[in-house]
């Protein structure tokens, strides 16, 4: 009877942690679809296709979901010279935005969890600040 | 079967016709372009207005907030400029020189500003001087409210006209459904004002009642480009659309040029803002680019340095990276040619007091084009 509660309370207690954070990253997620077509969309383009040969694409981006750090530098701080997405190098640049790092978090959740991009593990406000310039 | 040769020849002459209207939007590339670029200056991030001062030295805008003072090969920061709001598109943005600067000194200068209550900010334009590497007297001359978080469309640009008019752009802050048709809100205009900040008695809002009266004209997207032609006098600006649609406008007093009402282009998504691209009231463009080259800042060029592109218009374009060259029959756009190709992101093309064009690419620096014997 003690192992069934304790069962029982554990399992709630987990899967209240996991749906809570479910919906908070879809509630970061609905703010950065805002962030991004409002900074983002006229050079990544409505479905992170990019610009072909000009603006790398966010759509299945090895450089996104492989280098999270970079990319949050990216938005953080602009990114400037030689860049290499899937395959393809770019050599551009792309200013810093300006924003702030709970919006920084949101878009990264939005553009790691669209157009076929996914990713579970949320980007926090956190981790964003604590993403420095190097 | 006699019929079909009459058919077969109406048939290719239509098909004739619709290639002919395709041209209309095909740039075409240059073999041999007349000219050397020559890097002059280089490690600039975004440099987004430039001009040029008697002695010959330079005042470049970088985006994120300096003025640098360019003189002797040396890149001077300006002290004193104004606190920018940096975000978006906004930041530092045009400076240009008063007509009679050798007399007065003026320098004006535009840029994205939080001064105001709201969170935020909108473009303000400021003019002062150059006095030891410093801005002194400077002088707010208007500050468009309110300010927002939005980070699209500030403008903006400067032209002076043959009577002395100060006029700049702001675009629609990204809000196109209130501001562009709204005379009594600011964005999504051009305005005009004396070179003092004062507003002119023949603005043609003056006597609307909640007007914005530093207004010229409205219903415009986001004006980067904003030039004197030096040949008729009149104020050409040149605006990015959305998705398509980028246009170059001739701007007349109290004149409707219908965004968001009409347009050439779509929304990023590929749904459509509208179904009209004309209607009574409302101007349409000398020329539209589909797809959108986001245009930016413009010259005509009236010097002997280039002797076949005499009044021609160039145009940068940020998005394929490249310096449009215009040929004009008048008000119309009769050959788009590509220079510079993949160059980088061009900013602003200035034809300097010397008669040589400078062209700004972000990432790089200034180019001086330099024509081949």
């Amino acid at each position: 009877m003690k192992l069934l509660l304790l069962t029982y309370i554990s399992s709630i207690l987990l899967l209240s942690i996991f749906l809570f954070q479910d919906k908070e990253l879809e509630e970061s997620i609905n703010r950065g679809e805002e962030i991004y077509s409002d900074f983002c969309i006229n050079c990544h383009m409505a479905n992170g296709e990019g610009v072909e040969k000009t603006f790398p694409p966010l759509a299945k981006s090895d450089f996104l979901l492989n280098k999270r750090e970079e990319s949050i530098r990216g938005v953080k701080y602009g990114q400037q010279g030689y860049i290499l997405v899937n395959g393809v190098a770019y050599n551009n640049v792309m200013p810093p935005m300006g924003l702030e790092d709970e919006e920084i978090a949101d878009v990264m959740n939005y553009i790691l969890n669209s157009w076929g991009n996914k990713s579970d593990n949320m980007v926090t406000t956190e981790e964003v600040s604590m993403n420095v310039n190097k | 079967m006699k019929n079909s040769i009459p058919i077969i020849f109406v048939a290719l002459l239509s098909l004739n016709f619709s290639c002919a209207q395709q041209t209309e939007n095909e740039v075409n590339t240059s073999d041999n372009p007349p000219f050397t670029a020559e890097l002059i200056i280089d490690e600039l991030q975004i440099p987004w207005g430039f001009t040029f001062l008697p002695d010959g030295s330079m005042l470049i805008t970088e985006k994120a907030g300096q003025l640098i003072h360019f003189k002797d090969g040396k890149k001077n920061m300006v002290n004193n400029v104004p606190a920018v709001y940096n975000r978006g598109q906004g930041g530092l943005l045009d400076v240009v020189l008063h007509p009679d600067y050798a007399n007065n000194g003026w320098i004006y200068i535009s840029f994205a500003s939080e001064d105001g209550d709201d969170k935020g900010g909108n473009t303000a334009i400021i003019r002062a001087k150059l006095n030891n590497n410093s801005l002194t007297d400077t002088q707010l001359l208007y500050k468009a409210t309110p300010n927002t978080t939005k980070g699209q469309h500030f403008g903006s640009r400067f032209a002076f006209d043959d009577s002395g008019y100060l006029f700049f752009s702001i675009g629609d802050r990204g809000d196109r459904d209130v501001n562009p048709q709204d005379i009594t809100r600011d964005g999504g205009k051009i305005y005009r004002l004396n070179a003092d900040g004062s507003i002119p008695s023949d603005n043609p809002f003056v006597n609307t009642e909640g007007a914005k009266t530093a207004i010229f004209s409205y219903g415009h997207r986001n004006p980067q480009g904003l030039v004197k032609n030096p040949m008729t006098g009149e104020i050409w600006d040149n605006e990015h659309g959305p998705q398509g649609g980028d246009e170059i406008n001739i701007v007349e007093k109290g004149k409707n040029y219908g965004w968001p009402v009409i347009t050439y282009g779509i929304n990023y998504s590929g749904t459509p803002i509208t179904d009209k691209t004309e209607m009574e009231g409302m101007e349409q463009p000398i020329h539209y680019w589909v797809p959108s080259i986001a245009p930016s800042g413009m010259a005509f060029v009236t010097s002997d340095k280039y002797p076949d592109w005499k009044g021609n218009l160039l145009i940068g374009s940020l998005k394929f990276q490249y310096l449009e060259r215009l040929e004009l029959n008048g008000h119309k756009v009769v050959y788009r040619e590509k220079l510079m190709p993949d160059i980088g992101r061009v900013r602003d093309v200035r034809q300097a007091p010397d008669g040589f064009i400078y062209v700004a690419v972000e990432g790089k620096g200034i180019y001086k084009l330099i024509p081949k014997k």
